[in-house]
């Protein structure tokens, strides 16, 4: 149990060192916050007065103090900009960017195990050699490059997905998820190809294990030594991959939910420091870094629940 | 040693080297000025009015373009790797080298810069210092340090507990002689490898914020910056957005094919030890 405790308490300094660092950093950004709130014609009385009302006279540390213990109630503050709860804006935003992550971790897997599994089966042959190349290329390729070759083509050619824009899951579940495909496979490709070579490796090391010469010789079918026998074994690394991209996603959609406009988190971030929004920005923030400290930290558990010996390791270290 | 490296290390190389000349030479190459605007020749393919790779839909030059902002993506490219090299080397040789608390806090420090998101960093780092060149690389830099940092400690902690490093204390040398005499020149082989994968990530990420707006400001022209303006008329001119994205992927890919083959080399040898 020590070890999970001990990651515990690693994942939450984390967050915290992180939020703080976010608080310190933006104290530093030259703009008088109260002079944007209090608008154009205000007098210098009444910047004081805002001042006073968001305690803009405390220092930093007081500051964060009475943010950490709104944060610990659940109330994230409201933002300067359209007076709506930072907790409500995220709340709509989130799921945006979520559905953008898991499509785009099913299409990257959909198309990772079948690849990874015949490059690993017919290692060297042309077949692996092209499957090698192609996963190269696209490692290769911003996503943002991807994103507007596939519109070129996807969209404006064959006109068979909207080019840009979002719509609600309210107004239908085709329409929305077409709207969510081209993102989905901007991100998934790039993905696709590094979860492939990962599995490539691992797979060619499980087939060389003595246990799939046994079910060659009890003369089982190859797809099923290949599916049954040997694709979870090998999938470990694979699957530890797919946590770190799922981590890094929440927060790193920015320019794919650019391009597409889609109002995820990562816009909802960038919209609020272009417009100085403190609450906004530290609320996505914190949202970004949980999620992205929760997957890591499930990762390691599953790790150590699969390898006595790196739960050993972690109490050492 | 003399393994074969064949086309696909030659042919990146001839890229990269080709690149680098016309982002030096840029400034003496019969290509008209970046921000000079042809009014007859807006958007017009390439190989029109004297438009070698035509103009974008301001009528700017495109392969005019294409130089200049290579001297941005390059030196972004090469030397922001070079800052997170030596800030990673540092703290990672000695989280290695020393280890106990130390290592804690550096380590402690490189994962809360890892869960940190990125974007929040170069953004308020571009807001507070100003948009230039070179604050772009150092915030670049910085953002790369905590990874190298990784790869120095762990070869570190591999090579600290090897025989030379042993007799080298036990004649007596000091800490710093060992790390900079034992140490370093073996653990910078490796850096330097990955040095080359951090160079394409590095290009990828300066080509984001081009894209965002947030590179260089405006009349330089970035790669990135150029993809984002032919977006608005991908339809009827996809040229404007195609030639840069197909260059920016040459290159990166080549800086990728050139690390692969290195690194393949350099872990060849580490096993023949």
């Amino acid at each position: 149990m020590g070890f999970f405790w001990g990651k515990f308490v690693h994942l939450v300094v984390v967050v915290l060192a992180v939020t703080a660092v976010t608080f310190v950093m933006l104290d530093l950004l030259p703009a008088d916050v109260a002079h944007e709130v209090a608008g154009q014609s205000a007098t210098s009385r009444d910047v004081a007065a805002v001042r006073q009302e968001l305690g803009l006279n405390d220092s930093v540390a007081a500051r964060y103090g009475r943010w950490l213990a709104g944060a610990a109630r659940g109330d994230l503050g409201t933002s300067l900009v359209t007076r709506q709860p930072v907790g409500e804006a995220i709340a709509s935003h989130l799921p945006v960017t979520l559905e953008l992550l898991l499509l785009a971790q099913l299409f990257a897997l959909a198309l990772a195990i079948p690849a990874g599994i015949v490059s690993a089966w017919r290692a060297e042959s042309p077949i692996d050699r092209a499957l090698g190349s192609a996963a190269f290329g696209l490692i290769s390729v911003p996503s943002f490059a991807l994103a507007i070759v596939l519109i070129y083509f996807f969209s404006l050619r064959l006109k068979w997905f909207p080019a840009i824009g979002f719509t609600p899951l309210s107004e239908g579940a085709w329409p929305n998820i077409r709207g969510m495909i081209l993102p989905a496979v901007s991100v998934a490709l790039v993905e696709f190809a590094s979860l492939m070579r990962v599995l490539r490796g691992d797979m060619i090391a499980t087939l060389r294990e003595e246990f799939i010469l046994f079910a060659r010789a009890k003369g089982l079918p190859t797809w099923r030594i290949l599916l049954r026998h040997a694709l979870r074994p090998s999938s470990f690394t694979m699957l530890t991959l797919l946590g770190l991209h799922i981590g890094n996603l929440i927060g790193g959609a920015v320019i794919i939910e650019t391009i597409f406009a889609l109002p995820g988190i990562g816009r909802l971030l960038v919209s609020s420091i272009f417009s100085q929004d403190y609450p906004m920005v530290q609320g996505c923030v914190l949202i970004i870094t949980v999620g992205y400290v929760a997957v890591n930290f499930l990762v390691d558990i599953c790790y150590g629940l699969l390898d006595p010996r790196v739960r050993k390791e972690g109490s050492v270290g | 040693m003399g393994r074969k490296r064949g086309a696909a290390f030659w042919l990146p190389l001839a890229w990269i080297t080709f690149v680098v000349l016309c982002a030096i030479s840029a400034s003496w190459l019969p290509v008209p000025s970046p921000d000079q605007i042809d009014w007859d020749n807006l958007a017009v393919k390439p190989g029109v009015a004297g438009h070698l790779l035509g103009t974008d839909t301001l009528g700017r030059d495109i392969a005019s373009r294409l130089l200049f902002g290579a001297r941005v993506s390059l030196i972004v490219g090469f030397l922001a790797p070079c800052i997170g090299l030596v800030l990673g080397c540092f703290a990672g040789v000695i989280a290695g080298f020393y280890r106990g608390l130390a290592e804690k806090l550096i380590v402690g420090a490189i994962d809360t810069f890892l869960a940190f998101p990125r974007l929040v960093f170069l953004l308020v780092f571009i807001f507070v210092l100003g948009a230039s060149l070179s604050n772009l690389t150092i915030a670049l830099g910085i953002l790369t340090a905590p990874s190298f940092a990784r790869v120095a400690r762990a070869n570190t902690i591999r090579f600290a507990g090897r025989e030379f490093v042993l007799a080298a204390k036990a004649i007596g040398a000091g800490d710093v002689a060992i790390i900079l005499r034992e140490i370093l020149p073996n653990v910078l082989a490796p850096m330097l490898v990955y040095m080359l994968l951090v160079m394409g990530f590095v290009i990828v990420a300066e080509g984001g914020l081009g894209f965002l707006g947030l590179s260089v400001p405006s009349p330089t022209p970035s790669w990135g910056g150029m993809i984002a303006e032919g977006r608005e008329a991908l339809d009827e001119t996809p040229h404007v957005s195609m030639i840069p994205t197909a260059v920016m992927f040459l290159t990166v890919l080549s800086v990728n094919l050139i690390g692969d083959r290195l690194r393949g080399q350099v872990d060849g040898r580490e096993s023949q030890l």
